[in-house]
């Protein structure tokens, strides 16, 4: 057995039991850590599988930026466990029965997996071969070559949605008083001081 | 012998040996910074800093560890033990897992990784982990503030590092530490090095590295006369020491790569003088220095006013510096010094 299948057991199993200790911990930000532990076993999967700019992405945007936000959400929310676990009875079979419909349909897609031969193609047309050239190289060649307009339009698309976002929860408020730095800045000594010989003994 | 040392446990042992061998740097230089630390702080004051235990106190950290190793570990009756316990633990050995990548020469290195830029980058914005963990598991009002604050200073300052970086990375066209280094060689020597190219990113990158390690004039996470000591307030003994010396040798990584990214890593400044590891020491060494007197000389920033020096003077300075780059790289400005490109570009 060699290292990278120890590794790859080690990873999976990880992934594996932090996924399952995320639905079933008591506590919303014990959850939110083993969803960390989670997204950096499929990290280390991905750099298994040869991936490593995909892993560390992975790394950086999941772990480092959106799984901060949701410790930050789930800190400040004051949630009643037992009143949450109060309907679980009433609730089990509902959603049990949908937990089988999904497996069910996922059984049934991945029964009849096969890809349509044009996709096939369409994707190894693209594919450079890995043999000269490395993953993160044509990852960007790909992206900004090839795929150059749907890039930007996705680039596009957060860009409107971080503005949708930004002006929903703009106010302007008439009645604060604000620091403005560029009038610090530009203010002169001249203007805003003024000197005085006082005489010892005598004030002003 | 040979035939051991191919097979997968001599493999492993030799990893584990160059493991060692890179924390026993890390380690030992770990407590001369701290002793150096307080010394330039003392000597800027007029003080005569730590100078007792040993010759001129430098044995002053080795007792200093010893005494925190001794103490009693406190546990706050209402805290999460494990994530308590956790947290210093995930910050002292993030900040040490990013030394796998640094490189010493082109072939002294733990890890040649291709993407190892991005390896530093993600492992330092794990490191925020730590700090909210550890205020977080504190079950206290001021711990808590004080991780929200640092944490948000941290991401606020990650951003700006990673659009500086974001530059050299365009001129190098890879993400290898190596190349990066090997991209700076030339004949002028000093000035071959990215620091003259992007000068103004030095500056930016100098000063979000204090950010991002919570140093003054940006330690408002500790701020001693105002927070206590932010989300470290609980911590006692070996946790906290385990905190403290994450936290120096995360200054010593800022300062590797700096020397990396602007300073031209192990090569020699001067045409003629062989490269050397050493220089890369005695770099790091002058841009601690630096952080040394920062701390003593500045005083410290307001929240708000770090905040908007991240969002509102760095990150659009650092964009534009982007966008300047990669037209100079792609026309191949002043002689094509912003286009070093190692692989076909």
């Amino acid at each position: 057995m060699g290292f990278t299948v120890i590794a790859f057991y080690l990873f999976a199993f990880t992934a594996v039991a932090s996924g399952l200790l995320v639905v079933l911990s008591r506590n919303p930000v014990h959850s939110v850590l083993w969803l960390i532990l989670t997204f950096f076993s499929a990290a280390g999967l991905f750099v298994l599988m040869g991936a490593e700019y995909v892993a560390m992405l992975l790394a950086i945007v999941y772990v480092g930026a959106v799984a901060v936000l949701f410790l930050f959400v789930v800190m400040m929310l004051d949630v009643d466990f037992v009143e949450l676990r109060s309907g679980l009875s009433k609730y089990l079979p509902l959603g049990l029965l949908i937990g089988a419909l999904l497996l069910m349909e996922l059984g049934l897609i991945f029964g009849h997996w096969n890809f349509a031969e044009d996709a096939q193609a369409l994707r190894a047309a693209v594919t450079p071969d890995m043999a000269e050239t490395h993953n993160t190289i044509a990852l960007g060649k790909l992206i900004y070559t090839d795929y150059i307009y749907m890039f930007q339009a996705s680039g596009m698309i957060l860009l409107v949605a971080m503005i949708g976002a930004i002006v929903l929860t703009l106010r302007h408020r008439k009645d604060v008083k604000r620091q403005v730095i560029a009038d610090q800045i530009l203010r002169d000594p001249k203007d805003a001081m003024e000197l005085k010989d006082v005489k010892s003994g005598q004030g002003l | 012998m040979a035939e051991f040392f191919s097979s997968n446990l001599g493999i492993f042992l030799i990893i584990v040996g160059q493991v060692l061998l890179m924390t026993a740097f890390v380690m030992i230089s770990l407590l001369v910074l701290v002793y150096a630390d307080r010394k330039i702080w003392a000597a800027v004051q007029m003080r005569r800093g730590p100078n007792v235990v040993g010759p001129w106190g430098a044995l002053q950290t080795v007792a200093d560890a010893a005494k925190y190793v001794f103490k009693e570990i406190v546990i706050p009756a209402g805290a999460d033990k494990t994530v308590f316990m956790l947290a210093p633990l995930v910050g002292f050995i993030l900040s040490m897992i990013a030394w796998a990548v640094i490189p010493f020469s082109e072939t002294l290195v733990l890890s040649n990784l291709n993407v190892a830029v991005l390896y530093i980058f993600a492992v330092s914005s794990l490191e925020v982990y730590g700090v909210i963990m550890g205020g977080w598991a504190s079950n206290s009002k001021y711990p808590f503030l004080g991780a929200l604050r640092s944490a948000a200073q941290m991401i606020s300052y990650e951003v700006s590092i990673g659009f500086i970086i974001v530059g050299v990375i365009l001129s190098t066209g890879s993400l290898s530490l190596v190349d990066i280094v090997m991209a700076q060689k030339g004949d002028y020597g000093f000035f071959n090095w990215y620091w003259l190219p992007h000068f103004p990113m030095v500056f930016l990158f100098f000063i979000s590295a204090l950010a991002e390690t919570n140093r003054p004039p940006f330690d408002l996470p500790e701020a001693e006369s105002e927070l206590v000591a932010g989300y470290q307030v609980e911590y006692s003994s070996t946790p906290f020491l385990l905190y403290m010396a994450g936290e120096y040798i995360a200054i010593w990584l800022m300062c590797a790569l700096t020397s990396i990214l602007f300073f031209g890593g192990w090569l020699s400044p001067i045409p003629g003088i062989p490269d050397s590891p050493l220089w890369l020491v005695g770099k790091m060494g002058f841009f601690f220095f630096m952080f040394a007197m920062v701390k003593s000389i500045v005083p410290r920033y307001r929240y708000d006013q770090l905040m908007r020096l991240g969002w509102k003077v760095f990150l659009p300075l650092s964009l534009g510096w982007i966008v300047l780059v990669a037209f100079f790289a792609q026309y191949g400005a002043f002689g094509g010094a912003y286009a070093r490109w190692v692989v076909g570009g």
